[in-house]
């Protein structure tokens, strides 16, 4: 510090003196209701009309239970329950608002002064507590009993095993990833509509439709726990184009039929179900982050968080006129994974 | 926060009983409003009615034969439901060129209507106005209905119908008003960005079961006020702006001196 500096602050500090004084506390002011008797009796009558509010409330609450009763409808549950609610309102906020009111306007409001004691315990304690201390670690004989303190201390450190390894072993229990690169779909494997599980014709669909589809499978295992796995990673979006907006490239010319494509409806960005499709622009949004893919060049992704497009489900018809998926997709759906491309 | 929300907006009763007073109409006369005419009874007469209509209203972006141009869609083939949704529900004639042909007063009446899906119809096969038993709310599944809504719909007119944001100024419409033959219509035929659920995707009975599920939404939450069933947004301001709002000043007056 220059010798400017120093001699600036002790300047201020010298001219402030070593401590403020205590301002105390400010003059206490009166109330209306500590002046004038008449307004005591105003706010006495306030708080009982409030208190009183609150017993009309109850009152009230236990009649509207009994008279309305919700009846099956959307509207007299809605009914019956804005009614209640009301009721039990006013029972509340008038029991609430009236001590308030009562505190503020009517009990004593002279300023108090509670000073703070120190934290630190007496000599004496301190003192008595250490020797107990002492007292004890001389009666265990911790130092001599090795046996006693080794088993003591090995039960201590091995039972949070029994919390530890069920925890990590059912979050990781299953380390097999190659389930997440197979779906339901198998060449042949008919196209059915989601939820009704019916076939689709490829001569159904107009120019301009969408199909929500889900492999076929029997209803019994649509039934079954492991189905719900199993459609999260099958469910396709069906698309019919007019063939001459179609871009394909040449790999996969066969992979669609007539102009109508299919693509897998997880998101390849965070796994969300890509759904919203606008049948002008060709565009897929998906409802949670916006990503865009174009339908009619590949399912490239065009705008959003999503890197890769969406996997393409090759399909064909079968001798009926159904559709049929000509194989599995022939990459891992849904978002990224450290081992998807092993 | 929600127990306070609710509460908060238990206060207002006369706007949320004005609310509901105005939503049960809505949906009692959705319901209950004459059906569009069928188009199996139209006559010659009607057709050529339709086509003067046609020239008069329609032909300078469809083009005199309807046969369309690059940027505006041939009407062949479209059929009389694509023609009873556009105009019945005032999307077309379009006021300007624009991303979203929005819902808006219908410009014709039903008789005009009538005429002009007669015309348009005939200028080649297409899917026809459905009748009334097959639009009637009463007969559907909603079970069923919410089932395939939320599989086919919900991605983008939200899970109860009140509609949704897409790209670049488009939007999915809230489905509280339409009526049900209406929502047949655009099922049927996809209108705009919507796609087509022709009866081959979505079975007559199953596009009931949707309408079912969709009128059935219109009686509102049992719950209370919906605030739009928009979801986090609406409620959101609600809980943070209201809610908050009300804590706060109880906190401010609680701990302000008496005067």
């Amino acid at each position: 510090m220059s010798e400017l500096n120093k001699n600036a602050s002790n300047d201020i500090v010298a001219s402030h003196g070593d401590k403020f004084t205590d301002p105390g506390i400010p003059a206490h002011k009166e109330r209306m209701s500590d002046k004038d008797p008449a307004a005591a009796k105003r706010a006495e009558h306030q708080s009982a009309f409030l208190f009183t509010l609150s017993i009309i409330g109850t009152i009230t609450a236990v009649v509207v239970y009994f008279a309305i009763r919700p009846e099956g409808t959307v509207t007299s549950v809605r009914n019956a329950n804005l009614a209640l609610g009301i009721a039990i309102a006013f029972a509340l906020l008038g029991i609430g608002l009236g001590a308030i009111h009562w505190a503020k306007a009517l009990m004593s409001d002279h300023e108090v002064i509670d000073e703070r004691h120190p934290i630190v315990s007496s000599d004496e304690d301190r003192a008595g507590a250490i020797e107990a201390l002492e007292a004890g670690v001389k009666d265990a004989n911790i130092g001599r009993r090795t046996v006693l303190k080794g088993s003591a201390v090995t039960a201590l450190g091995l039972f949070p095993l029994t919390i530890a390894v069920p925890l990590v072993s059912s979050v990781g229990n299953d380390w097999d990833v190659s389930k997440f690169r197979h779906t339901l779909w198998e060449k042949g494997k008919r196209l059915t509509t989601d939820p009704a599980g019916r076939p689709v014709k490829a001569s159904e669909i107009t120019v301009g439709s969408v199909v929500h589809i889900i492999p076929e499978v029997s209803e019994e295992e649509r039934a079954s726990h492991a189905w719900i796995s199993e459609k999260a990673k099958a469910v396709v979006l069906l698309v019919r184009l007019d063939p001459k907006d179609l871009k394909e490239t040449e790999e996969r010319k066969s992979w669609s039929y007539d102009g109508i494509v299919a693509y897998s409806k997880i998101c390849t960005h965070v796994g969300c179900p890509v759904a919203l499709y606008e049948q002008q622009t060709h565009h897929l949004l998906c409802p949670c982050h916006q990503s865009t893919f174009d339908v009619a060049d590949g399912a490239k992704v065009v705008f959003g968080p999503a890197k890769r497009a969406l996997p393409q489900l090759p399909i064909t018809v079968d001798d009926e006129g159904y559709l049929i998926a000509q194989d599995d997709f022939n990459e891992p759906i849904g978002p990224s994974y450290w081992e998807r491309l092993k | 926060m929600k127990a306070l929300a609710a509460r908060r907006h238990h206060r207002f009763t006369p706007v949320v009983i004005v609310m509901f007073a105005l939503l049960v109409v809505g949906g009692i006369y959705a319901a209950f409003a004459p059906s569009s005419a069928q188009a199996d009874t139209a006559t010659n007469q009607d057709i050529q009615e339709g086509e003067k209509l046609f020239l008069a209203n329609c032909a300078t972006c469809h083009g005199a034969n309807a046969e369309g141009s690059d940027i505006y869609p041939s009407l062949i083939g479209v059929g009389a439901a694509a023609v009873d949704f556009q105009v019945g529900t005032g999307r077309m004639p379009m006021q300007a060129s624009g991303p979203q042909a929005p819902a808006k007063p219908a410009q014709m009446n039903e008789t005009q209507t009538k005429q002009l899906s007669a015309y348009v119809a005939s200028l080649g096969p297409g899917p026809s106005i459905p009748s009334a038993e097959q639009v009637d709310p009463e007969k559907g599944d909603i079970a069923n209905g919410a089932a395939i809504f939320r599989t086919n719909c919900a991605m983008c007119h939200n899970a109860v119908g009140a509609g949704g944001a897409l790209s670049e100024g488009k939007f999915a419409p809230s489905l509280w008003e339409t009526t049900p033959t209406h929502l047949y219509e655009a099922m049927l035929t996809g209108p705009q960005s919507m796609p087509v659920f022709n009866d081959g995707t979505l079975t007559s009975e199953e596009k009931r079961d949707v309408i079912a599920f969709v009128v059935d939404q219109r009686e509102g939450s049992a719950g209370g006020l919906s605030l739009g069933s928009l979801g986090p947004v609406s409620e959101g301001v609600w809980v943070w702006i209201v809610g908050m709002g009300a804590l706060i000043g109880a906190a401010v007056w609680i701990g302000a001196k008496s005067s």
